[in-house]
């Protein structure tokens, strides 16, 4: 493994509220593969620019976080990722956000295929009304054809990847709905994971969460970045810190800063940086 | 503790309170003589209703004045317009529903939509009754069942709609972005998230639809008309509950008036049930 891997490896296991400490990080990216590049992306509401030409790249297997006070942009950037905005009138955005060479935000881009590829978890629980297994087998069955055992089994599989298996193996005929919070959320994780994406984002998933629960999922967050390329907007500092390995710090439309975590958290280049992390201001 | 109260405000404090129990009082004289009203009516209807109710009513046909009969005829061709207003009605009001709060909600279009269909809402169903005779009748040269099958579809469909929109608006658009974000195409998302959310709400539309119809006179008086006998035919007039109360309470015989009676009752607690039926779905809605 490369220095980028040994640039992360405390930050996960951290359980304290404080910022790890620096192990003179730099910002080696060699070995890590891009798998998606933002570049120069501007995002309108109307006329209203709410992105100011945002560039960053969101690295294959790693869980980049999107932190910054309310309004700065994160989810709106997050929302593009998978067309999101799409769904709603007068909202465009403008520059190029290539995922494997290929630009999402061209008008071409088939939007159902793109959002089966890069899933995404949202702030509030949203099982759908139906029973958990259906919950989880509604998306598998629109891109494949399984037989029953095979469908069984993908969801025993994504329901285990999201822990969520021993709690609800003996209900899955229940519905989506009777579970509780944070079971909802990883229910939605499970149903995310199910019809195997590459790119999974998060928004502000714990958010709705009591701490266990929140515990859990940011597990589940850690353990998913071994098959898929996480990105994750928090309002949590912590969160940030404890989930992922790079941090872009937003504000009022802009990146002001990115890079690895670590140095996002101990030597920040920016002083609006350094005043959000030390909490004064957000 | 001796509270001690400026007198002037001990004084405001009286004036308030006695407008207070003026005002609670006015509101309990209302409500009194509202629901007096609906009392007094349900009783005379019960009492009346029940007077003429027995087995012939529903296995005989409307009788000449001064003879025995039923009411057989008008129930089943009440049933069988208000089913076919239903099966075309139901439908058109989904679909334009659906169009209005899933593909269209920030359309131009849907806002022309929405005005016009309050507007059919509360239109008086005379004119639905009239328009209808000019379109159909007159054409075909007499009354018809299927006539009155369209007047009463065409009072439907804004019910439908409206509370068809209604529902899909209540489902949340996290679900819907939930179920893109799967990559669910829209069609998809509609049918199998947001019907599925809203179907106790929808069912309850079409319940209150059934019940607006059921007692509706007017447009049949110019559609369907009525049928003294026993028939089925569609292309010919047809019998319903409402034109036989209109006709049969207005007579001077009384048997005649006995009939309107039941008639009235069957109608009102059909209305009824379709209400608590529709009442339960919404509770249970709510609930799970």
């Amino acid at each position: 493994m490369t220095m980028a891997t040994a640039a992360t490896p405390a930050i996960g296991s951290s359980p304290s509220v404080s910022v790890p400490v620096a192990r003179h990080a730099t910002a080696d990216t060699r070995g890590l593969v891009e798998k998606v590049t933002i570049r120069n992306l501007d995002f309108f509401y109307g006329d209203t620019r709410a992105l100011k030409s945002i560039s960053l790249p969101l690295y294959a297997n790693k869980a980049t976080a999107f932190i910054g006070p309310s309004g700065c942009g994160k989810s709106t950037l997050l929302r593009i990722l998978n067309r999101m905005y799409d769904l709603y009138p007068n909202q465009r955005a403008t520059g190029e956000v290539s995922f494997d060479g290929e630009d999402i935000l061209s008008p071409k881009q088939d939007l159902n295929l793109l959002r089966a590829r890069i899933g995404m978890v949202f702030q509030k629980p949203t099982p759908f009304p139906m029973s958990i297994y259906e919950n989880i087998a509604f998306g598998v069955r629109l891109y494949e054809k399984l037989a029953r055992a095979e469908l069984d089994a993908r969801v025993e599989s994504a329901l285990r990847r999201a822990a969520l298996w021993e709690e609800v193996k003996d209900k899955l005929a229940s519905n989506g709905l009777s579970l509780s919070g944070g079971q909802q959320q990883r229910l939605c994780i499970a149903r995310t994971v199910a019809v195997k994406p590459e790119v999974i984002l998060f928004d502000e998933p714990c958010s709705a969460l009591d701490p266990i629960s929140t515990a859990k999922i940011e597990e589940l967050i850690d353990e998913l970045k071994k098959d898929y390329t996480i990105v994750i907007v928090t309002h949590n500092m912590q969160q940030a810190a404890r989930v992922s390995d790079f941090t872009a710090f937003m504000y009022l439309g802009t990146l002001v800063e990115f890079g690895p975590t670590q140095m996002i958290f101990t030597s920040p280049k920016d002083q609006r940086t350094q005043d959000y992390i030390t909490g004064r201001f957000g | 503790m001796a509270v001690t109260t400026p007198a002037a405000s001990n004084k405001l404090y009286v004036r308030r309170r006695r407008r207070n129990g003026l005002m609670v009082s006015l509101a309990y004289a209302a409500t009194g003589f509202g629901v007096g009203w609906l009392v007094l009516i349900l009783a005379v209807l019960l009492w009346e209703g029940f007077n003429g109710i027995s087995l012939k009513v529903f296995t005989e046909m409307t009788p000449p004045p001064g003879s025995d009969g039923g009411l057989l005829n008008p129930i089943v061709g009440s049933l069988i317009m208000t089913g076919l207003a239903v099966l075309i009605g139901t439908p058109i009001g989904i679909l334009a529903g659906t169009y209005m709060a899933e593909y269209g909600r920030y359309g131009r279009l849907t806002s022309v939509v929405r005005f016009i269909n309050d507007i059919l809402l509360s239109a008086p169903s005379i004119v639905i009754g009239l328009f209808v005779y000019e379109v159909m009748v007159a054409p075909m040269g007499h009354f018809s069942g299927i006539a009155g099958a369209v007047a009463l579809a065409v009072i439907v469909i804004p019910v439908v709609v409206r509370t068809t929109e209604d529902m899909l608006l209540l489902v949340p658009n996290a679900l819907r972005e939930a179920a893109a974000a799967l990559g669910l195409p829209r069609a998809f998302i509609v049918r199998r998230i947001a019907y599925r959310a809203a179907r106790a709400g929808i069912i309850t539309g079409v319940l209150l639809a059934v019940a607006r119809i059921s007692g509706e006179t007017a447009p049949l008086l110019f559609t369907a008309l009525n049928n003294q006998f026993w028939s089925t035919n569609l292309n010919a007039p047809m019998s319903s509950l409402p034109t036989v109360i209109f006709q049969f309470a207005l007579s001077p015989y009384a048997d005649w008036q006995k009939l309107a009676w039941t008639g009235a009752l069957i109608i009102t607690a059909t209305v009824l049930a379709l209400s608590i039926i529709a009442r339960a779905l919404t509770a249970s809605r709510k609930t799970s």
